[in-house]
């Protein structure tokens, strides 16, 4: 898969899959491309060459030509693919004018088109998870970061994904407040969810990965299980990434 | 003078006609403008672009006489025999392209102001775009967009006066015809500069019960 911004390229032929119940994390200086090809993944950027594949379908994609760039040819299919797609994001993107609950309650009400009374159910099912249980009727902008990014990280869950993608879901947070987000998550990784992490919480990644896949300049650097990438890094570049990290 | 009370409030109920009408109309004409400006699309861009351009750029009144008079040369070339579009109409039609050309550029700004998260956090979740739009966008955009487009509320309700020079007995019509055949222009202008204040008032009111509803709780406002 390629990506070029409007000055260069972001991603240089990137393979990467991902196996149910597996924990990817995906690692890599500022500028690597990792946000970039998370992004991808669920079509926030269109790729201008390369093929996706998602649950079983091959996403249908128009390659970049004579300037244009890469676009979706299947809108529908995009959406259903994004609706199984879950994805948090660096900076929360909770709608500053509905409560959490409504926030958490949008997608099952009208992507699943689930009946209101469910759809809140659910919702309050998913941020009891996240421990939100007493704030749900509270707008965005009276909660901590943490408690935005764990309503976030209910929203996506209230889809039912069957595929979670965090992009650098602790970045925005105070030192303090990562924690608790943390904590979810790797609750989340327990349960056995098919996970794609961009971090940069070294330590974090080690302990609930499966797999790792280290970015540099725009492409895979280098991938392989956690235990043994973390441990006996191949790369001498991913050596030094490493150890600066701790 | 009793006589002209009546005709005062047939004036005022064409003047708030012609106003609603057309500020509903540009309203939904401002809307598509703005969309059509920011679309990814090159052809609707530019048309909306233009249209802008030369709509703000020709005063209200010339706007008026032109689809006045263009739109019966219109009609009849179409037609084929001569059809006079009515002033009405053509008033309606004149103060909706106006006011949607200005409310494009109020529409757009709101919308710019809406962070690019907000559309990828809805359209992540497989929102499809009408519904981000319906959602997502226009509550937020409303707040945004509120304070400019109550100016040009208002000064579309004291543009209608325009319309009278087509003919349509609005309030002005009713004021200039008083004030010659009575001779008390004084008294007929201020009568009517009355009339205009209440009806902008009575907006004003309206339009800060709106924005109240729209506040977003912690916000400021």
């Amino acid at each position: 898969m390629r990506n070029r911004s409007a000055i260069t390229p972001v991603l240089r032929g990137v393979t990467l899959t991902a196996h149910r119940h597996e924990v990817i994390c995906i690692l890599g200086s500022s500028g690597s491309g990792k946000s970039t090809l998370l992004r991808c993944l669920n079509l926030l950027e269109v790729p201008n060459r390369g093929r996706m594949w998602a649950l079983g379908e091959r996403l249908k994609l128009r390659e970049a030509v004579n300037g244009r760039g890469g676009a979706v040819l299947d809108r529908r299919q995009i959406q259903r693919v994004r609706a199984s797609l879950g994805m948090v994001f660096q900076s929360f993107n909770l709608w500053p004018h509905r409560t959490i609950l409504e926030n958490v309650a949008e997608g099952p009400t009208h992507v699943l088109r689930q009946p209101r009374r469910e759809a809140i159910g659910v919702a309050e099912q998913y941020l009891a998870q996240v421990g939100l249980a007493d704030r749900r009727h509270h707008y965005p902008r009276h909660l901590s970061g943490g408690q935005q990014q764990r309503a976030g990280i209910a929203r996506a869950l209230a889809m039912e994904p069957a595929v979670l993608l965090f992009d650098e879901p602790t970045s925005a947070l105070d030192p303090e407040l990562t924690g608790e987000v943390l904590k979810v998550i790797r609750s989340l990784a327990e349960e056995g969810r098919t996970m794609l992490l961009v971090t940069h919480e070294i330590a974090f990644a080690r302990e609930v990965s499966t797999r790792a896949a280290f970015m540099h300049d725009g492409k895979i650097e280098e991938e392989g299980p956690s235990q043994r990438l973390f441990l006996d890094p191949a790369s001498e570049r991913l050596r030094r990434f490493l150890q600066s990290h701790y | 003078m009793n006589g002209f009370a009546i005709q005062f409030l047939h004036g005022l109920s064409m003047t708030v006609l012609v106003a609603a009408v057309s500020g509903v109309l540009g309203t939904a004409v401002g809307l598509a403008g703005a969309a059509s400006k920011l679309s990814a699309y090159r052809i609707p861009m530019w048309l909306a672009e233009i249209y802008t351009t030369v709509i703000r750029g020709v005063p209200e009144l010339l706007v008026i006489l032109l689809i006045y008079f263009g739109g019966t040369a219109a009609i009849t070339f179409v037609i084929g025999r001569y059809v006079e579009i009515s002033a009405l109409s053509a008033g309606v039609i004149a103060l909706t392209v106006v006011f949607g050309a200005y409310s494009t550029e109020i529409f757009r700004g709101a919308i710019l102001s809406i962070p690019r998260g907000q559309w990828e956090a809805a359209s992540s979740i497989g929102l499809k775009s009408w519904q981000i739009w319906l959602l997502v966008i226009l509550p937020q955009m409303v707040r945004v967009a509120l304070p400019a487009f109550c100016n040009l509320w208002i000064s579309l309700l004291k543009d209608t006066a325009l319309i009278s020079v087509v003919g349509l007995t609005d309030i002005m019509r009713v004021a200039f015809v008083g004030a010659g055949s009575m001779r008390a222009p004084l008294t007929f202008y201020l009568a009517a500069s009355a009339l205009y204040l209440l009806l902008t008032s009575l907006s004003l009111l309206a339009f800060r019960m709106i924005e109240q509803h729209f506040v977003v709780p912690g916000q400021l406002r």
